[in-house]
């Protein structure tokens, strides 16, 4: 799969994994892309492919699955996903960035169709998904998973860490979070960054960013009673 | 009588049991308060501990799901410290919320700096949709509170303070209230000023307003105010002249002079009491009166 030309058109889902490459090309106009630009891709393939409980049907649905992006820095994988799946149609990606574009370079919720926060500023999706489980929980719905994706240099921010601490307290078992590991943190986390969530209370698994058994397994191991993190490492950034 | 941050724990806790949207956030600053209503509500009260940035972000997550949160602690720390938070959490969000603040610009003078917060208001001027309430007594924060946890899913921020007028006020949310009619200038108190400034203007031939709502900030309650002269005297209980843009847009299209007084915004390096602040800042009746009466010549 090569062209500009490709033989799905609009509509057509379901689009599959080996779609994605063309669909990011329609907003980086380059037919390869590096370790960078498709950090994410995997783990948010495998999460909308077989673990979310959302469909662009039910986006509205209170009991849905939520998904947060909070690393909202190069969310072309994001948009490329969405597209894909159905939340927003393939032909809006060649837009991104445009003036009248609802995909800019940071998500906004209120644009973009599917995407449950607007991120960019790092550290923010972490407590908004802290608050969405609780408002969940606190509306009788113990069922709807809350995913959250952050990077291992946007863990840096200290909102992040305020959130784990007490997740971890306070036993918010429907409550996600998947860390995409680049090793682009300045300072590196000594120990590794799952041990920052165990050491709070958290159930964690450590596994290869780009094997998608792996992150299925990860994504689906049972966590009663506590919040799991899944720490998905892939090629460093600046390799 | 109670305080107004004593009135707002018991009038919260009421509403929790009637409205089941109300969900409230705290950071340890009057958890004690709200620990009975914390057992008959364990979901929605939560004690985030002191994590202000949490506070705020869950409070935007707990919208997110459909719920009105009430989000409290200190000014200082529920403004300031937070501010990312509010902005983007919040409004960028396209969710509502209810922030609650304790301590103000000088609740606490004894404990400094670091737990004023005059600039709360002008901060909350940079962002769009913000509701500002400024009650000067513990009824008006009643009023103001069901006002404002009943508005739907819009941006309310309500400011309280130990500091207080003796007598509360029929207020109205968005509208001036006239206190005392004369032929002059437009003196306009806000919140708990407004004691000193009816001591100050005395004898004066001053129309004064009240305040306890400065945004939306009522411009055809001051143009409607205005006597012989298009000359208003704003004394707000934070950084001076944080209205004053609101009012020269009131009276835009009029010759105009407003004066600005309120908390300066050099820092003030004493402790003691809230009454030798109001003094030091020229915002007790001697000073205020000294500084109406300078302006109006």
């Amino acid at each position: 799969m090569t062209t500009a030309t490709h033989p799905l058109r609009p509509g057509q889902a379901p689009y599959g994994f080996a779609d994605l490459p063309e669909l990011l090309s329609r907003m980086t106009g380059a037919e390869k892309h590096g370790p960078a630009a498709t950090s994410t891709l995997d783990a948010l393939w495998v999460l909308y492919d077989r673990v979310l409980r959302v469909t662009p049907a039910t986006v509205e649905d209170r009991a849905r699955d939520r998904f947060l992006l909070s690393k909202g820095h190069g969310p072309m994988a994001y948009y490329a996903v969405l597209a894909a799946k159905g939340f927003l149609p393939p032909e809006l990606l060649a837009s991104f960035g445009g003036y009248d574009s609802p995909l800019g370079h940071h998500p906004d919720r209120l644009l973009v169709p599917g995407a449950e926060i607007g991120s960019g500023s790092l550290g923010h999706g972490l407590p908004l998904a802290v608050g969405t489980a609780l408002g969940l929980r606190a509306q009788g719905l113990h069922d709807p998973a809350v995913w959250v994706l952050i990077g291992d240099a946007e863990f840096d921010e200290g909102s992040n860490h305020e959130a784990v601490a007490f997740a971890g307290a306070y036993g918010l078992d429907r409550l996600q979070v998947v860390v995409i590991d680049n090793s682009s943190a300045t300072h590196g986390w000594r120990g590794g960054i799952a041990a920052r969530f165990e050491t709070e209370g958290w159930s964690t698994a450590t596994v290869d960013g780009r094997d998608h058994e792996a992150l299925h397994r990860a994504f689906t191991t049972p966590h009663p009673g506590r919040p799991h993190a899944v720490v998905a490492r892939v090629e460093p950034k600046n390799s | 009588m109670d305080t107004m941050r004593d009135r707002f724990i018991a009038i919260t806790a009421e509403l929790l049991d009637s409205d089941p949207r109300l969900a409230v956030v705290l950071a340890d600053i009057s958890a004690a308060g709200f620990a009975d209503a914390a057992v008959r509500h364990p979901d929605r009260v939560v004690n985030v501990g002191i994590r202000e940035q949490l506070l705020i972000g869950a409070a935007g997550g707990l919208a997110l799901t459909g719920l009105r949160p009430i989000a409290h602690t200190f000014a200082s720390f529920l403004i300031e410290r937070p501010f990312e938070q509010v902005k983007l959490d919040l409004g960028h969000q396209g969710v509502g919320a209810v922030l609650v603040s304790a301590s103000g610009s000088y609740d606490w003078p004894a404990g400094g700096r670091t737990h004023m917060a005059p600039g709360d208001v002008a901060l909350l001027d940079t962002l769009p949709g913000w509701n500002v309430h400024v009650p000067g007594h513990p009824d008006e924060a009643e009023a103001l509170l069901r006002h404002a946890t009943a508005a739907g899913d819009s941006l309310q921020y309500v400011r309280l303070s130990v500091h207080a007028n003796r007598q509360a006020r029929p207020v109205e949310p968005g509208r001036f209230l006239t206190v005392r009619r004369g032929s002059g200038a437009v003196v306009l108190a806000v919140g708990p000023m407004l004691d000193a400034v009816l001591a100050a203007t005395e004898g004066l031939d001053v129309t004064v307003l009240y305040a306890a709502t400065v945004r939306p900030f009522d411009a055809a309650g001051l143009r409607a105010a205005l006597g012989d002269r298009a000359d208003a005297v704003l004394v707000e209980p934070y950084l001076a002249g944080t209205s004053a843009q609101a009012a020269h847009d009131a009276l835009a299209d009029l010759p105009h002079r407003v004066l600005g007084l309120g908390v300066p915004r050099a820092e003030h390096r004493h402790y003691g009491s809230i009454p030798e602040h109001l003094a030091a800042y020229g915002l007790d009746a001697a000073g205020l009166r000294q500084r109406i009466t300078g302006f109006l010549g």
